[in-house]
């Protein structure tokens, strides 16, 4: 069969691939996308989307869990988690078939399949019909990652699960050992605790979120504490033995059991089975090598998101995508910026960060300043009864440049933009308190935390 | 092409036949219209003369002001080049609207580095931080560099043969000159100059002058410390002159921050004497002899250079009877200072000799006119003439 010409060829339609293709038709380019799995990737299959949707039911059990403190009396309540499950199946679907439609209406061509690369500029497609050649004058790689696991201990997704099988699996065990304390470990440790599951959380590093602000680890170990979550930092998995019964992990001195394990350590790169080594493709600790234009080291080869190295984030991968997508149409679009992409973690209470810890702007040399506003301060935080956690803005003394913000509480996730959007246009804590902030609203507490930078704030 | 100041030739950017005449010889055509239309002999150029059309319907009438328009893209396939007369791209964003993040103003603020000569990498040219600190580590460059270059030509022989020199040499840009060369332009081209020029008879002045010089343990004064002096007292006393531009609004000044233009062996250098309506002469004089030697020195700290709100420029050392300078925005106005001359002057008494100095002042008529630069010369000539006003 004869190839089909394209030019570009996208190879994966995760965040990063979908919006790379979209972004290519948007500049006059014909697209070809080739995916294995459903259109959307595991971003909006398997990871972002469908847990997001977990979380929302997490959220509401605990609100009715809480609703003597509304008034609201209940003669009880069952949360189905099976249930729950299947919601976010339908909630992933949706958005798959918004892929699909961008795609249509963008004239982009679906090649359902696995792609690999004979040359830098023909991809293969091996789909359940039959073969497909496509050609194309630039080839984008997006193929993602996977999760990974401690050395010795396999991922089976029936007693040692990975996100993959959590989102998948309807019944809830009775006990769950989470391995990892990063943003996947707690974002699950949130909704199944908040169905009733004895979760212990383990982490290596001596605290959990242990990229985020000390202050903000601090606050969410607590908060899990609280809510009956154990959390072990600091300990080192030795073994994960499966039985009959169930698993037991050996880790810090102690042997645990509990019905499953989640492996939660992190994604591994997939860039095995495309052909890269035999089209001389440099691969760097597993991640694939780039230029800030999302270039191999093969020429009109590119590679964006999780492949392409960290942070292995969906709107990284979309931003690198648009990147990617400009270059090739022969614009020269500007990097990249690494250094401000937000980081989230959508349990209760949402974590939000942008730039540097508290302990990375001092490491830096720099002499800082630091505003902190509790929520239990915002008149709109008492009125939801979501008092939990704090806003806190870190900057330069001279200069009032906000070097990074860290927020833990309700919406922390929206509210990071503010400052998002500042460190773009190169705001100083000046120009966030020339904003006027409405009235009331959590982004007040923004606001408030920017003015603490200052010794000014008024409700504290 | 024609523009104010000359006629330019301009040459097709594309090869092929002309193959039809939009304006033809002689007529006149805003800059930036379709004229004409180059392409293959055989070639469709209806698509591109129906553009034509509805674009010059779409001109109106009167002279359209010059815009610079980039050629559309040719579709694909096409050869056809349309013929469009591409004005100069200007002089890019006018000082008064400098394009700036917040921070890369602070750090600049803090560093002392003007951004009129920083060139912005951000989105629309957009000055951001990163660009205040490439402009700073330059800086830094420029300065090393100098001795250098001065210990070069102290050995080069004063004198050489004419045959011995090549017909021309080009000298690369020092930094300064670069400096200069990005700058004026932005300012001679964009704001509408104009000039006032008054004769002050100096003898008063020159003989408080001598008086105060003769004064044991006393700072020497000169003749640009009087005028200093007197227009830092003529500032507060015409604001209107003291002031700056400011796209929507005007600025007036309440504080004489003066910049003195210092003459350097490569270029021209502006230290700013500032608050000088609080200073007194003895001041002004120490002050800005130091700031002078700092300046020859390249010792200034860059927030010397920069914030003055008026600039005095004095060729009187070269025995210049009179000359106009160029406003060094965002300022309003600056002062040209010739010689003090010794001239017959005829008085009640008949005809004798007097000191006579010729003052000049260039006015941006965005902020100020005739009259106003004019009042502000006659209370500087008032002061010069009654020069014990100096000293209260």
């Amino acid at each position: 069969m004869a190839s089909q010409k394209f030019d570009v060829a996208v190879v994966g339609t995760g965040p990063g691939g979908y919006v790379a293709a979209i972004r290519c038709a948007q500049l006059g380019l014909s697209v070809a996308t080739v995916e294995d799995d459903r259109p959307g990737g595991v971003c909006l299959n398997w990871g972002c989307i469908p847990t997001k949707a977990l979380l929302r039911n997490a959220e509401i059990v605990s609100l009715f869990h809480r609703a003597s403190e509304f008034g609201i009396t209940l003669s009880g309540f069952r949360a189905d988690y099976a249930a729950a499950i299947q919601r976010s199946r339908r909630v992933a679907d949706r958005m798959a078939k918004g892929v699909e439609f961008l795609f249509r209406k963008n004239k982009i061509t679906l090649f359902p399949g696995r792609g690999s690369l004979p040359s830098a500029s023909v991809v293969e497609v091996a789909g359940a019909t039959g073969t497909q050649t496509l050609e194309a004058k630039a080839v984008i790689l997006a193929t993602g990652s996977e999760p990974r696991s401690l050395p010795g201990i396999a991922i089976d997704e029936q007693r040692v699960i990975s996100s993959n099988g959590a989102v998948r699996n309807e019944r809830a065990p009775a006990s769950l050992v989470i391995i990892g304390a990063g943003a996947v470990g707690v974002e699950f440790a949130d909704v199944y605790a908040s169905y009733g599951v004895q979760v212990t959380l383990l982490e290596a590093l001596p605290r959990v979120l242990p990229v985020e602000d000390e202050e903000v680890s601090a606050h969410m170990a607590k908060t899990f504490t609280r809510r009956g979550i154990t959390i072990r930092t600091g300990v080192m998995v030795r073994a994960v033995t499966v039985s009959q019964s169930g698993v037991t992990v050996e880790a810090g001195g102690e042997r645990m059991q509990a019905d499953l394990v989640l492996m939660a350590v992190g994604r591994a790169a997939k860039v095995e089975g495309l052909g890269l080594e035999a089209l001389g493709v440099a691969v760097q600790r597993g991640f694939v090598k780039v230029s800030p234009s999302m270039e191999t080291s093969v020429k009109g080869l590119y590679a964006i998101g999780d492949m392409a190295g960290p942070p292995l984030l969906a709107h990284k991968a979309s931003a690198e995508g648009i990147v990617a997508a400009e270059t090739i149409a022969g614009q020269r679009p500007g990097p990249v910026d690494y250094g401000n992409v937000p980081s989230c973690t959508y349990a209760r209470p949402q974590v939000a960060s942008i730039g540097m810890t508290e302990a990375a702007a001092k490491s830096n040399g720099r002499e800082i300043t630091v505003g902190r506003f509790p929520f239990t301060a915002s008149g709109k935080a008492v009125a939801l009864e979501e008092t939990e956690g704090f806003v806190k803005v870190v900057a330069d003394k001279a200069t009032g440049e906000i070097l990074g913000a860290h927020i833990v509480g309700p919406e922390a996730t929206e509210l990071i933009h503010e400052f998002a959007v500042g460190r773009t246009l190169e705001a100083t804590l000046e120009e966030i308190i020339h904003t006027i902030h409405a009235h009331p609203t959590l982004s007040e507490a923004v606001l408030e935390a920017t003015l603490g930078a200052l010794g000014r704030s008024i409700h504290l | 092409m024609e523009t104010d100041k000359a006629d330019i030739e301009m040459e097709a950017f594309g090869a092929g036949v002309l193959r039809k005449i939009l304006i033809p010889a002689g007529e006149r055509a805003p800059v930036g219209s379709l004229i004409g239309v180059i392409a293959e002999p055989d070639e469709d150029i209806g698509a591109v003369l129906a553009a034509a059309g509805s674009a010059a319907a779409a001109l109106p009438r009167s002279e359209a002001p010059a815009v610079p328009r980039r050629p559309e893209p040719v579709a694909p396939g096409a050869v056809a080049t349309r013929i469009a007369v591409v004005a100069p791209v200007g002089t890019g964003p006018s000082p008064e609207r400098l394009r700036v993040s917040p921070l890369a103003r602070k750090v600049a603020a803090q560093a002392g580095v003007d951004l009129r000569l920083v060139e912005g990498s951000g989105p629309g040219g957009r000055i951001v931080r990163r660009d205040v600190e490439e402009a700073l580590k330059a800086g830094g460059a420029a300065a090393a560099a100098a001795p250098a270059d001065a210990a070069l030509r102290a050995v080069r022989p004063m004198a050489v043969p004419a045959a011995a020199l090549p017909e021309s040499e080009d000298i690369a840009l020092t930094p300064i000159r670069a400096a200069i060369a990005k700058l004026m332009p932005r300012s001679k081209a964009p704001v509408p100059h104009f000039y006032v020029t008054s004769e002050v008879a100096m003898d008063r002045a020159w003989e408080l002058r001598q008086e105060l010089n003769a004064l044991e343990g006393r700072p020497k004064i000169s003749v640009n410390d009087l005028i200093v002096r007197a227009c830092a007292i003529a500032l507060l006393r015409h604001p209107g002159v003291n002031a700056s531009f400011q796209g929507d609004v005007v600025r007036v000044y309440h504080r004489a921050h003066i910049g003195i233009a210092v003459a350097l062996e490569d270029g021209l250098i502006t230290p700013v004497l500032r608050d000088c309506e609080s200073k007194s002469l003895a001041q002004i004089a120490v002050e800005s002899k130091e700031l002078a030697e700092r300046a020859r020195a390249r010792k200034l700290k860059a927030t010397e250079l920069s914030g003055a709100t008026f600039s005095i420029s004095n060729l009187g050392m070269f025995d210049v009877a009179e000359f106009s300078a160029i406003i060094n925005p965002p300022e309003g106005a600056i002062l040209a200072v010739g010689s003090v001359r010794r001239v017959p002057v005829v008085s009640d008494q008949g005809l004798g000799v007097g000191r006579r100095l010729n003052l000049t002042l260039s006015c941006d008529h965005r902020v100020m006119d005739g009259a106003m630069g004019a009042r502000f010369l006659q209370e500087l000539k008032r002061l010069l003439e009654e020069p014990l006003r100096l000293l209260i």
